[in-house]
Protein backbone atom coordinates (compact mmCIF):
# COMPACT_ATOMS: atom_id res chain seq x y z
CA UNK A 1 0.00 0.00 0.00
CA UNK A 2 1.18 3.52 -0.67
CA UNK A 3 1.20 6.00 2.15
CA UNK A 4 -1.77 7.83 0.61
CA UNK A 5 -3.77 4.64 0.85
CA UNK A 6 -2.64 4.23 4.48
CA UNK A 7 -3.78 7.73 5.18
CA UNK A 8 -7.12 7.06 3.48
CA UNK A 9 -7.80 3.90 5.44
CA UNK A 10 -6.97 5.52 8.76
CA UNK A 11 -9.23 8.45 7.89
CA UNK A 12 -12.05 6.00 7.19
CA UNK A 13 -11.44 4.15 10.46
CA UNK A 14 -11.26 7.41 12.37
CA UNK A 15 -14.59 8.51 10.90
CA UNK A 16 -16.13 5.16 11.88
CA UNK A 17 -14.86 5.49 15.44
CA UNK A 18 -16.17 9.03 15.66
CA UNK A 19 -19.51 7.85 14.35
CA UNK A 20 -19.96 5.10 16.95
CA UNK A 21 -18.81 7.37 19.78
CA UNK A 22 -21.73 9.65 18.99
CA UNK A 23 -23.96 6.82 20.13
CA UNK A 24 -22.26 6.46 23.53
CA UNK A 25 -24.44 8.29 26.03
CA UNK A 26 -23.61 9.75 29.41
CA UNK A 27 -25.10 7.13 31.79
CA UNK A 28 -26.44 9.92 34.01
CA UNK A 29 -27.79 12.09 31.17
CA UNK A 30 -29.06 9.43 28.75
CA UNK A 31 -30.18 11.82 26.02
CA UNK A 32 -26.74 13.28 25.40
CA UNK A 33 -23.67 11.63 23.94
CA UNK A 34 -20.15 11.93 25.27
CA UNK A 35 -19.20 13.69 22.01
CA UNK A 36 -21.93 16.31 22.46
CA UNK A 37 -20.81 16.77 26.07
CA UNK A 38 -17.34 17.65 24.80
CA UNK A 39 -15.63 14.71 26.51
CA UNK A 40 -13.91 13.46 23.35
CA UNK A 41 -10.51 15.08 23.01
CA UNK A 42 -8.85 12.96 20.31
CA UNK A 43 -8.92 9.77 18.28
CA UNK A 44 -5.64 8.49 16.90
CA UNK A 45 -5.25 5.57 14.54
CA UNK A 46 -2.19 3.40 14.10
CA UNK A 47 -2.87 0.72 11.50
CA UNK A 48 -5.99 -0.91 12.93
CA UNK A 49 -5.29 0.13 16.52
CA UNK A 50 -7.15 3.05 18.00
CA UNK A 51 -6.34 5.33 20.93
CA UNK A 52 -9.10 7.49 22.37
CA UNK A 53 -8.47 10.33 24.79
CA UNK A 54 -11.43 11.42 26.88
CA UNK A 55 -11.76 14.33 29.31
CA UNK A 56 -13.65 13.60 32.55
CA UNK A 57 -16.28 16.22 33.40
CA UNK A 58 -15.91 16.08 37.18
CA UNK A 59 -12.96 14.10 38.52
CA UNK A 60 -14.96 12.15 41.11
CA UNK A 61 -17.58 11.15 38.56
CA UNK A 62 -18.48 7.48 39.24
CA UNK A 63 -19.78 7.15 35.67
CA UNK A 64 -16.26 7.17 34.20
CA UNK A 65 -15.77 3.41 34.47
CA UNK A 66 -19.16 2.84 32.85
CA UNK A 67 -18.37 5.27 30.04
CA UNK A 68 -15.08 3.51 29.39
CA UNK A 69 -16.90 0.17 29.20
CA UNK A 70 -19.54 1.59 26.84
CA UNK A 71 -16.88 3.12 24.59
CA UNK A 72 -14.99 -0.16 24.43
CA UNK A 73 -18.16 -2.01 23.55
CA UNK A 74 -19.15 0.46 20.83
CA UNK A 75 -15.69 0.33 19.25
CA UNK A 76 -15.56 -3.47 19.31
CA UNK A 77 -18.49 -3.56 16.89
CA UNK A 78 -16.38 -1.95 14.17
CA UNK A 79 -15.15 -4.51 11.66
CA UNK A 80 -11.43 -5.39 11.71
CA UNK A 81 -10.67 -3.10 14.62
CA UNK A 82 -7.35 -3.73 16.35
CA UNK A 83 -6.29 -2.87 19.89
CA UNK A 84 -8.32 -0.15 21.64
CA UNK A 85 -6.71 2.09 24.25
CA UNK A 86 -8.95 4.47 26.20
CA UNK A 87 -7.43 7.11 28.46
CA UNK A 88 -8.94 9.79 30.64
CA UNK A 89 -6.66 12.80 30.48
CA UNK A 90 -6.75 16.14 32.28
CA UNK A 91 -5.04 18.39 29.78
CA UNK A 92 -6.88 20.32 28.48
CA UNK A 93 -9.35 20.31 31.38
CA UNK A 94 -13.00 19.82 30.44
CA UNK A 95 -15.07 22.99 30.71
CA UNK A 96 -18.75 23.55 30.07
CA UNK A 97 -17.83 25.57 26.96
CA UNK A 98 -17.01 22.25 25.30
CA UNK A 99 -20.69 21.19 25.23
CA UNK A 100 -21.90 21.41 21.60
CA UNK A 101 -24.99 23.41 20.52
CA UNK A 102 -26.84 20.09 19.95
CA UNK A 103 -25.73 18.94 23.38
CA UNK A 104 -27.09 22.11 24.95
CA UNK A 105 -30.50 21.55 23.30
CA UNK A 106 -30.60 17.90 24.37
CA UNK A 107 -29.80 18.83 27.96
CA UNK A 108 -32.91 21.01 27.97
CA UNK A 109 -35.01 18.10 26.66
CA UNK A 110 -33.80 16.15 29.65
CA UNK A 111 -34.91 18.96 31.97
CA UNK A 112 -31.39 20.22 32.61
CA UNK A 113 -30.49 23.82 31.81
CA UNK A 114 -27.24 24.15 29.89
CA UNK A 115 -24.50 26.25 31.49
CA UNK A 116 -23.94 29.80 30.26
CA UNK A 117 -21.47 30.10 27.40
CA UNK A 118 -18.07 31.64 28.21
CA UNK A 119 -18.53 31.67 31.97
CA UNK A 120 -15.83 33.33 34.05
CA UNK A 121 -15.11 31.61 37.37
CA UNK A 122 -16.48 33.48 40.35
CA UNK A 123 -18.94 35.61 38.37
CA UNK A 124 -22.69 35.18 38.86
CA UNK A 125 -24.44 33.28 36.12
CA UNK A 126 -27.88 33.45 34.60
CA UNK A 127 -29.93 30.27 34.25
CA UNK A 128 -33.21 30.03 32.35
CA UNK A 129 -35.87 27.43 33.09
CA UNK A 130 -35.45 24.55 30.58
CA UNK A 131 -39.24 24.11 30.41
CA UNK A 132 -40.68 27.61 30.00
CA UNK A 133 -37.56 29.71 29.41
CA UNK A 134 -38.32 32.03 32.32
CA UNK A 135 -35.45 33.75 34.11
CA UNK A 136 -37.54 33.95 37.30
CA UNK A 137 -35.76 31.07 39.03
CA UNK A 138 -34.16 30.40 42.41
CA UNK A 139 -31.11 28.29 43.28
CA UNK A 140 -32.16 25.59 45.75
CA UNK A 141 -28.85 23.76 46.01
CA UNK A 142 -25.67 24.45 44.07
CA UNK A 143 -24.89 20.75 44.46
CA UNK A 144 -27.35 18.39 42.76
CA UNK A 145 -27.90 14.67 42.26
CA UNK A 146 -24.58 14.37 40.45
CA UNK A 147 -21.38 16.38 40.88
CA UNK A 148 -21.91 18.30 37.64
CA UNK A 149 -25.45 19.53 38.36
CA UNK A 150 -27.29 22.02 40.59
CA UNK A 151 -30.95 22.04 41.71
CA UNK A 152 -33.17 25.06 40.93
CA UNK A 153 -36.83 26.03 41.02
CA UNK A 154 -38.79 27.97 38.41
CA UNK A 155 -41.14 30.49 39.98
CA UNK A 156 -42.99 31.02 36.69
CA UNK A 157 -44.00 27.47 35.75
CA UNK A 158 -43.47 26.16 39.29
CA UNK A 159 -41.22 23.28 38.27
CA UNK A 160 -38.08 22.15 40.00
CA UNK A 161 -35.26 21.63 37.49
CA UNK A 162 -31.55 21.04 37.26
CA UNK A 163 -28.73 22.97 35.63
CA UNK A 164 -25.19 22.06 34.66
CA UNK A 165 -22.75 23.86 36.94
CA UNK A 166 -20.61 26.21 34.89
CA UNK A 167 -17.00 25.05 34.89
CA UNK A 168 -14.38 27.46 33.62
CA UNK A 169 -10.62 27.47 33.78
CA UNK A 170 -8.46 30.48 34.30
CA UNK A 171 -4.78 30.08 33.67
CA UNK B 1 13.34 18.60 36.71
CA UNK B 2 14.42 15.02 36.11
CA UNK B 3 12.13 12.37 37.52
CA UNK B 4 15.02 10.01 38.26
CA UNK B 5 17.03 12.39 40.40
CA UNK B 6 14.00 13.91 42.15
CA UNK B 7 11.94 10.76 42.58
CA UNK B 8 11.82 10.76 46.36
CA UNK B 9 10.67 14.36 46.86
CA UNK B 10 8.22 13.99 43.97
CA UNK B 11 6.53 10.89 45.39
CA UNK B 12 6.64 12.26 48.96
CA UNK B 13 4.80 15.40 47.82
CA UNK B 14 2.16 13.41 45.91
CA UNK B 15 1.62 11.07 48.88
CA UNK B 16 0.95 14.15 51.05
CA UNK B 17 -1.57 15.52 48.57
CA UNK B 18 -3.22 12.13 47.98
CA UNK B 19 -3.43 11.09 51.63
CA UNK B 20 -4.76 14.50 52.74
CA UNK B 21 -7.62 14.28 50.24
CA UNK B 22 -8.22 10.59 50.90
CA UNK B 23 -8.68 10.79 54.65
CA UNK B 24 -10.46 14.15 54.46
CA UNK B 25 -13.00 12.74 51.97
CA UNK B 26 -13.48 9.71 54.23
CA UNK B 27 -14.23 11.85 57.30
CA UNK B 28 -16.63 13.89 55.18
CA UNK B 29 -18.36 10.76 53.90
CA UNK B 30 -19.05 9.68 57.48
CA UNK B 31 -21.63 12.50 57.61
CA UNK B 32 -23.78 10.74 55.03
CA UNK B 33 -27.32 10.70 56.39
CA UNK B 34 -26.25 12.67 59.46
CA UNK B 35 -25.73 16.17 58.02
CA UNK B 36 -27.88 18.95 59.50
CA UNK B 37 -30.44 18.86 56.68
CA UNK B 38 -31.24 17.03 53.44
CA UNK B 39 -29.83 19.67 51.07
CA UNK B 40 -26.57 19.65 53.02
CA UNK B 41 -26.48 15.88 52.76
CA UNK B 42 -26.69 16.16 48.95
CA UNK B 43 -24.09 18.93 48.74
CA UNK B 44 -21.63 17.39 51.19
CA UNK B 45 -21.83 14.01 49.42
CA UNK B 46 -20.96 15.68 46.13
CA UNK B 47 -18.00 17.43 47.71
CA UNK B 48 -16.74 14.19 49.26
CA UNK B 49 -17.11 12.39 45.97
CA UNK B 50 -15.06 15.08 44.19
CA UNK B 51 -12.41 15.02 46.91
CA UNK B 52 -12.13 11.22 46.78
CA UNK B 53 -11.82 11.64 42.99
CA UNK B 54 -8.89 14.00 43.56
CA UNK B 55 -7.20 11.43 45.81
CA UNK B 56 -7.71 8.85 43.05
CA UNK B 57 -6.02 11.15 40.52
CA UNK B 58 -2.97 11.45 42.77
CA UNK B 59 -2.80 7.70 43.48
CA UNK B 60 -2.92 7.09 39.73
CA UNK B 61 0.01 9.45 39.20
CA UNK B 62 1.91 7.56 41.90
CA UNK B 63 1.03 4.34 40.19
CA UNK B 64 2.43 5.67 36.89
CA UNK B 65 5.60 6.53 38.80
CA UNK B 66 5.96 2.87 39.70
CA UNK B 67 4.64 2.99 43.28
CA UNK B 68 2.17 0.13 42.77
CA UNK B 69 -1.53 -0.25 42.07
CA UNK B 70 -3.66 2.80 43.01
CA UNK B 71 -6.13 0.66 45.01
CA UNK B 72 -3.27 -0.99 46.91
CA UNK B 73 -1.78 2.41 47.75
CA UNK B 74 -5.02 3.60 49.31
CA UNK B 75 -6.01 0.34 50.98
CA UNK B 76 -2.95 -1.69 51.89
CA UNK B 77 -0.37 0.73 53.26
CA UNK B 78 0.35 0.81 56.99
CA UNK B 79 -0.42 3.80 59.18
CA UNK B 80 3.24 4.91 59.28
CA UNK B 81 3.35 5.04 55.49
CA UNK B 82 0.59 7.65 55.31
CA UNK B 83 1.63 11.29 54.84
CA UNK B 84 -1.61 13.12 55.66
CA UNK B 85 -1.78 15.83 58.34
CA UNK B 86 -2.96 14.59 61.75
CA UNK B 87 -5.83 17.10 62.02
CA UNK B 88 -7.46 15.54 58.94
CA UNK B 89 -7.56 12.04 60.41
CA UNK B 90 -9.30 13.08 63.62
CA UNK B 91 -12.76 11.57 64.13
CA UNK B 92 -15.77 13.82 63.54
CA UNK B 93 -16.77 13.43 67.18
CA UNK B 94 -17.43 10.70 69.70
CA UNK B 95 -19.15 7.42 68.89
CA UNK B 96 -19.04 5.45 65.67
CA UNK B 97 -20.77 6.03 62.35
CA UNK B 98 -23.14 3.15 63.02
CA UNK B 99 -23.24 3.49 66.80
CA UNK B 100 -24.21 6.75 68.54
CA UNK B 101 -22.43 9.15 66.18
CA UNK B 102 -22.18 12.29 68.28
CA UNK B 103 -20.48 14.35 65.60
CA UNK B 104 -19.46 17.98 65.86
CA UNK B 105 -20.74 20.12 62.96
CA UNK B 106 -18.82 23.27 63.99
CA UNK B 107 -15.56 21.27 64.01
CA UNK B 108 -16.41 19.90 60.56
CA UNK B 109 -17.22 23.33 59.10
CA UNK B 110 -13.97 24.82 60.41
CA UNK B 111 -11.79 21.88 59.43
CA UNK B 112 -13.27 21.82 55.92
CA UNK B 113 -13.08 25.57 55.46
CA UNK B 114 -9.45 25.76 56.57
CA UNK B 115 -8.53 22.72 54.51
CA UNK B 116 -10.21 24.02 51.37
CA UNK B 117 -8.57 27.45 51.71
CA UNK B 118 -5.17 25.74 52.10
CA UNK B 119 -5.89 23.28 49.30
CA UNK B 120 -6.80 26.02 46.83
CA UNK B 121 -3.56 27.89 47.60
CA UNK B 122 -1.60 24.66 47.14
CA UNK B 123 -3.34 23.86 43.83
CA UNK B 124 -2.71 27.38 42.50
CA UNK B 125 0.97 26.82 43.20
CA UNK B 126 0.96 23.32 41.67
CA UNK B 127 -0.34 24.76 38.38
CA UNK B 128 3.25 25.96 37.88
CA UNK B 129 4.80 22.66 39.01
CA UNK B 130 7.80 21.41 37.06
CA UNK B 131 6.12 17.98 37.00
CA UNK B 132 3.52 18.31 34.28
CA UNK B 133 1.05 15.55 35.32
CA UNK B 134 0.79 17.30 38.68
CA UNK B 135 0.16 20.70 37.04
CA UNK B 136 -2.55 19.17 34.80
CA UNK B 137 -4.24 17.48 37.76
CA UNK B 138 -4.18 20.74 39.75
CA UNK B 139 -5.83 22.70 36.95
CA UNK B 140 -8.60 20.10 36.77
CA UNK B 141 -9.17 20.05 40.54
CA UNK B 142 -9.30 23.84 40.77
CA UNK B 143 -12.45 23.94 38.62
CA UNK B 144 -14.20 21.95 41.35
CA UNK B 145 -12.41 23.43 44.33
CA UNK B 146 -14.10 26.76 43.66
CA UNK B 147 -17.52 25.29 44.55
CA UNK B 148 -16.23 23.50 47.66
CA UNK B 149 -14.70 26.63 49.11
CA UNK B 150 -17.82 28.67 48.38
CA UNK B 151 -19.87 26.09 50.28
CA UNK B 152 -17.83 26.21 53.49
CA UNK B 153 -17.53 29.99 53.43
CA UNK B 154 -21.33 30.25 53.49
CA UNK B 155 -21.60 27.92 56.51
CA UNK B 156 -18.79 29.76 58.26
CA UNK B 157 -20.33 33.21 57.85
CA UNK B 158 -23.82 32.06 58.78
CA UNK B 159 -22.82 30.18 61.93
CA UNK B 160 -20.36 32.85 63.08
CA UNK B 161 -23.12 35.49 62.89
CA UNK B 162 -25.95 33.32 64.23
CA UNK B 163 -26.88 32.62 67.88
CA UNK B 164 -24.55 32.97 70.84
CA UNK B 165 -24.35 29.19 71.15
CA UNK B 166 -23.39 28.81 67.48
CA UNK B 167 -20.67 31.46 67.86
CA UNK B 168 -19.30 29.74 70.99
CA UNK B 169 -19.16 26.37 69.30
CA UNK B 170 -17.50 27.83 66.23
CA UNK B 171 -14.87 29.68 68.26
CA UNK B 172 -14.11 26.51 70.22
CA UNK B 173 -13.73 24.66 66.93
CA UNK B 174 -11.42 27.33 65.49
CA UNK B 175 -9.10 27.10 68.51
CA UNK B 176 -9.12 23.33 68.37
CA UNK B 177 -8.33 23.05 64.64
CA UNK B 178 -5.76 25.88 64.79
CA UNK B 179 -3.60 23.89 67.25
CA UNK B 180 -2.92 21.21 64.66
CA UNK B 181 -3.52 22.92 61.34
CA UNK B 182 0.20 23.61 60.99
CA UNK B 183 0.36 19.94 59.97
CA UNK B 184 -1.53 20.72 56.75
CA UNK B 185 0.65 23.73 55.99
CA UNK B 186 3.98 21.91 56.28
CA UNK B 187 5.67 20.12 53.39
CA UNK B 188 7.55 17.83 55.77
CA UNK B 189 11.16 16.65 55.90
CA UNK B 190 11.74 16.82 52.12
CA UNK B 191 10.42 20.36 51.74
CA UNK B 192 13.66 21.97 50.56
CA UNK B 193 14.25 19.48 47.77
CA UNK B 194 10.62 19.73 46.62
CA UNK B 195 11.05 23.47 46.26
CA UNK B 196 14.46 23.35 44.58
CA UNK B 197 13.09 20.83 42.05
CA UNK B 198 10.39 23.38 41.21
CA UNK B 199 7.58 21.02 42.26
CA UNK B 200 5.83 23.58 44.49
CA UNK B 201 6.52 26.98 46.06
CA UNK B 202 8.13 27.14 49.48
CA UNK B 203 6.21 26.47 52.66
CA UNK B 204 6.62 29.97 54.07
CA UNK B 205 5.03 31.64 51.05
CA UNK B 206 2.08 29.22 51.01
CA UNK B 207 1.64 29.60 54.74
CA UNK B 208 1.61 33.39 54.55
CA UNK B 209 -1.09 33.28 51.85
CA UNK B 210 -3.15 30.96 54.05
CA UNK B 211 -2.94 33.22 57.08
CA UNK B 212 -3.82 36.30 55.00
CA UNK B 213 -6.90 34.65 53.53
CA UNK B 214 -8.11 33.25 56.87
CA UNK B 215 -7.55 36.66 58.49
CA UNK B 216 -9.74 38.20 55.79
CA UNK B 217 -12.52 35.70 56.54
CA UNK B 218 -12.13 36.34 60.28
CA UNK B 219 -12.38 40.10 59.71
CA UNK B 220 -15.72 39.67 57.98
CA UNK B 221 -17.19 38.13 61.14
CA UNK B 222 -15.29 40.26 63.61
CA UNK B 223 -12.97 37.59 64.94
CA UNK B 224 -9.23 37.46 65.38
CA UNK B 225 -6.60 35.06 66.61
CA UNK B 226 -3.16 36.04 67.89
CA UNK B 227 -0.90 33.09 67.37
CA UNK B 228 0.12 31.08 64.29
CA UNK B 229 -1.34 27.65 63.47
CA UNK B 230 0.56 24.95 65.43
CA UNK B 231 1.35 21.28 65.00
CA UNK B 232 1.16 20.00 68.55
CA UNK B 233 0.40 16.33 67.91
CA UNK B 234 3.22 15.64 65.49
CA UNK B 235 4.05 15.70 61.79
CA UNK B 236 1.95 13.39 59.63
CA UNK B 237 4.32 14.16 56.72
CA UNK B 238 6.87 12.20 58.76
CA UNK B 239 4.59 9.20 59.28
CA UNK B 240 3.46 10.27 62.76
CA UNK B 241 -0.22 9.45 63.29
CA UNK B 242 -2.90 8.77 65.90
CA UNK B 243 -5.18 5.83 66.65
CA UNK B 244 -7.90 7.62 64.70
CA UNK B 245 -6.05 6.96 61.44
CA UNK B 246 -5.52 3.30 62.29
CA UNK B 247 -9.23 2.98 62.97
CA UNK B 248 -10.24 4.79 59.76
CA UNK B 249 -7.92 2.67 57.60
CA UNK B 250 -9.35 -0.49 59.11
CA UNK B 251 -12.86 0.61 58.15
CA UNK B 252 -11.83 1.80 54.68
CA UNK B 253 -9.98 -1.36 53.73
CA UNK B 254 -12.27 -3.91 55.35
CA UNK B 255 -13.73 -5.24 52.09
CA UNK B 256 -10.56 -4.87 50.04
CA UNK B 257 -8.49 -6.82 52.54
CA UNK B 258 -11.02 -9.58 53.21
CA UNK B 259 -11.81 -10.28 49.53
CA UNK B 260 -10.17 -8.23 46.76
CA UNK B 261 -12.40 -10.00 44.21
CA UNK B 262 -15.50 -8.61 45.87
CA UNK B 263 -14.58 -5.04 44.99
CA UNK B 264 -16.30 -4.42 41.72
CA UNK B 265 -14.67 -1.04 41.07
Amino acid sequence: MTSTQDQDSSDVLKAQVHHVLQEVKDPELPSISIVELGMLESISIDGYDVTINLLPTFSGCPALDLIEKDVRKAISDIENIGKTTISFIFNPPWTTDRISPEGREKLKEYGVSPPPAHHIEGEPWKIDCPYCGSTYVTMENIFGPTACRSILYCKSCKNPFEAMKPVATLN
Amino acid sequence: MSIESNKQELTELIYQLADDDFIHAHRGSEWLGLAPHIEEDVAFSSINQDTMGHATMYYRILSELGEGKADDLSHLRKKEQFRNAIILEEKNGTGEYLDSPNYDWAFTVIRHLFYDVAKKIRLESLKQSSYEPLADAARKMLTEQYYHLLHWKIWFKQLMTSTEEARDRMETAIKRVWKDFGGVLTLGPHAEKMVSAGLIEDEAALRERFIDQIQELFNEVNYSIDNEPLMIRGDGRNGEHTEDLEHALKTLSEVYVSDPQATGW
